[in-house]
């Protein structure tokens, strides 16, 4: 009983532990910055730290920029609507994706023929990265929120897509056999048995799927875009504003960071105690 | 009677009727769904260095309510012919029929039992068992209440809420058994089932599984290593010899019938006569 109790005691305190470690290297990565940007320290790259805004410039732009309340301009309070419209576009985009990668990767997986069919356009595509689409994508969808929605469809698309590929190739042949000798159908099999048992690999394209999302969001909006993170760090760049730039850039990696915990944690309350998600 | 519906209908005859007794264990009779026949069975694989003859020959005929053990070292097919009457395999020539038809792919008729369980670990062990009643269009409750039953039987009642991946080897092979034994299969094909477990764990095992036979009524084709295993639980002993890496098809070499009643004691004279004779059968070929 004690013995128990003293052991989870440990582990909460190992925890706690390995919890300041991380705090502290993130405080001792302000510190660096705060003194590189006082003694305008010039790095590798010729990166000029003097240009940078002070971490405490950053923070008190960062709340105005969520509360309002210090500067008062065209800024002011507005996180929340740029964050707003950043993110629907995210999950638009990552949702058409998932709902078009998951069955078209399960069959790719499972049917030698649609993978026949399909391989050589997937290998044709997949190389073209998502900055390579933009120009093609400005002339024949024009500049806004669909363009944006577009290019990140497209980057979700194929990391969702090869992972369930794979997920579903690797599925035990044995939890297969297992199935039809029960008298499960081939329809009940994909269905009830290769998408369970591939489902960690299916959760990891999704997870890369959505954090993608994020990096396309700046290129998308980075054009006739007026609401939205990318757009404000785009404009903010415009206008040399370098601390409105990073205060973009923080909100765009906290939000790909909750939303990836969000999709993670959503998955495991979904599945509850069976074994689906890795970690 | 209960042969001649089998015949007719064939194997969904035993499902149907297990599905309106309800939830109440009756012990089977044998019917003519757990006939084997195996007549002239060959098995070709084409591998990259050519055509490879895996098993070759085999004629067969096991009984309804039959336990037939099939020994034989690594490589002489016995895998193969299991996998032949599950439907996983399709054989190459002769003829093989199980309950008086052709075998075409697996069915609940036949339930296998894996070494490795082949348990769906994302579900619970409940959920596991009524799969197959589930499949068979048992209603919810029915199914679940079938469940109930033969995980009690296999002993695993208070663990019909984990997940395989929290249980030993040998429940979870009790688990695998509880699973097919819940479709009412009129044969049962077990491959080596016993092989990953301890050796205690592996005599308790076998003492479960001679006394669950004996309820179901099914037909048993048991594939096993052990010569001891085989003796203790079988009618009757198939001996392979050969394999494609000896130059000969795998084919049957022998069948010894075990002939020592239903009480076996290990340990006994008449026990262990048997026992050699087959083991110079399988090393001296
Ligand atoms: N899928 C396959 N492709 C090619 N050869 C195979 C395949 N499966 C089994 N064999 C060959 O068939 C022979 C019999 O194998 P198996 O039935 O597994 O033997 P056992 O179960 O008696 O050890 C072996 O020589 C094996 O190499
Ligand atoms: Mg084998």
């Amino acid at each position: 009983m004690s013995a128990t109790a003293s052991l989870r005691a440990r582990r909460v305190g190992r925890r706690a532990g390995h919890a300041a470690l991380g705090v502290g290297f993130i405080a001792l990565l302000l510190l660096l910055w705060d003194l590189g940007v006082r003694g305008e320290w010039v790095l590798l790259f010729d990166i000029k730290m003097g240009f940078l805004p002070p971490p405490v410039e950053v923070a008190r732009l960062m709340w105005d920029f969520a509360f309002g309340g210090v500067y008062d301009d065209a800024y002011s309070g507005t996180l929340w609507s740029h964050l707003g419209a950043s993110a629907f576009r995210v999950l638009a985009g990552f949702a058409l994706a998932a709902a078009l990668a998951i069955p078209i990767g399960v069959l790719m997986g499972r049917s030698e023929l649609v993978r026949a069919t399909l391989d050589p356009a997937v290998n044709l595509f997949r190389p073209i990265p998502a900055t390579a689409w933009v120009p093609l994508v400005l002339l024949i969808i024009g500049f806004g929120s669909q363009a944006t929605i577009f290019l990140i469809v497209l980057s979700a698309f194929f990391p969702i897509l090869l992972n369930t590929i794979t997920a579903t190739r690797e599925v035990s042949p044995r939890l297969v056999e297992a199935a039809r000798m029960l008298g499960t159908t081939r329809l009940g099999v994909l269905l009830k048995v290769v998408v369970p048992a591939a489902t960690p690999g299916i959760v990891s394209g999704l997870r890369i799927g959505l954090g993608l999302g994020w990096v396309i969001l700046v290129l998308g909006e980075a054009n006739g875009i007026d609401t939205g993170l990318g757009s404000m760090i785009m404009i903010a760049r415009e206008q040399v504003r370098t601390d409105r730039v990073v205060v973009g850039m923080i909100v765009i990696g906290i939000a790909g960071y909750l939303s990836d915990r969000v999709l993670v944690l959503g998955l495991k309350g979904l599945f509850g105690r069976r074994p689906l998600v890795r970690a | 009677m209960r042969g001649d519906q089998a015949v007719t209908a064939g194997t969904t005859t035993r499902a149907a009727a297990a599905g309106a007794a309800g939830t109440t264990r009756r012990t089977r009779e044998p019917d003519e769904g757990g006939r084997i026949v195996l007549r002239g069975v060959g098995k070709q694989y084409a591998t990259r260095r050519g055509p490879v003859d895996a098993v070759a020959g085999v004629d067969l005929e096991v009984t309804p309510g039959e336990f037939v053990a099939v020994v034989g070292a690594s490589g002489c097919g016995k895998s193969t012919v299991l996998r032949i009457l599950a439907g996983f395999e399709q054989h190459t020539s002769g003829v093989v029929e199980v309950g008086g038809g052709p075998v075409r792919g697996p069915g609940p008729d036949r339930g296998v039992v894996f070494q490795d369980y082949g348990l769906f670990p994302w579900l619970t062990v409940a959920e596991n068992v009524r799969w197959g009643p589930r499949q068979q269009r048992v209603s919810r409750a029915r199914a679940r209440a079938r469940a109930a039953e033969y995980i009690e039987v296999v002993g695993l009642t208070r663990f019909a809420d984990r997940y395989p991946g929290e249980l030993s080897g040998g429940m979870q092979q009790r688990v695998a058994i509880a699973r097919v034994l819940a479709n009412d299969p009129a044969v049962l094909l077990m491959d080596e089932p016993f092989g990953a477990l301890d050796a205690l764990t592996r005599t308790t095992m076998q003492h479960e599984l001679g006394r669950l036979r004996a309820a179901s009524g099914a037909t048993v084709l048991f594939v096993t290593h052990s010569i001891e295993e085989a003796v203790y639980l079988a009618d009757r002993v198939v001996v392979m010899a050969g394999g494609a890496s000896h130059g000969v098809p795998g084919h049957i070499a022998e069948v010894v019938p075990v002939e020592l009643g239903p009480e076996r004691d290990v340990n006994a004279p008449d026990f262990n006569a048997v026992e050699k004779r087959i083991a110079a059968l399988v090393h001296g070929g």
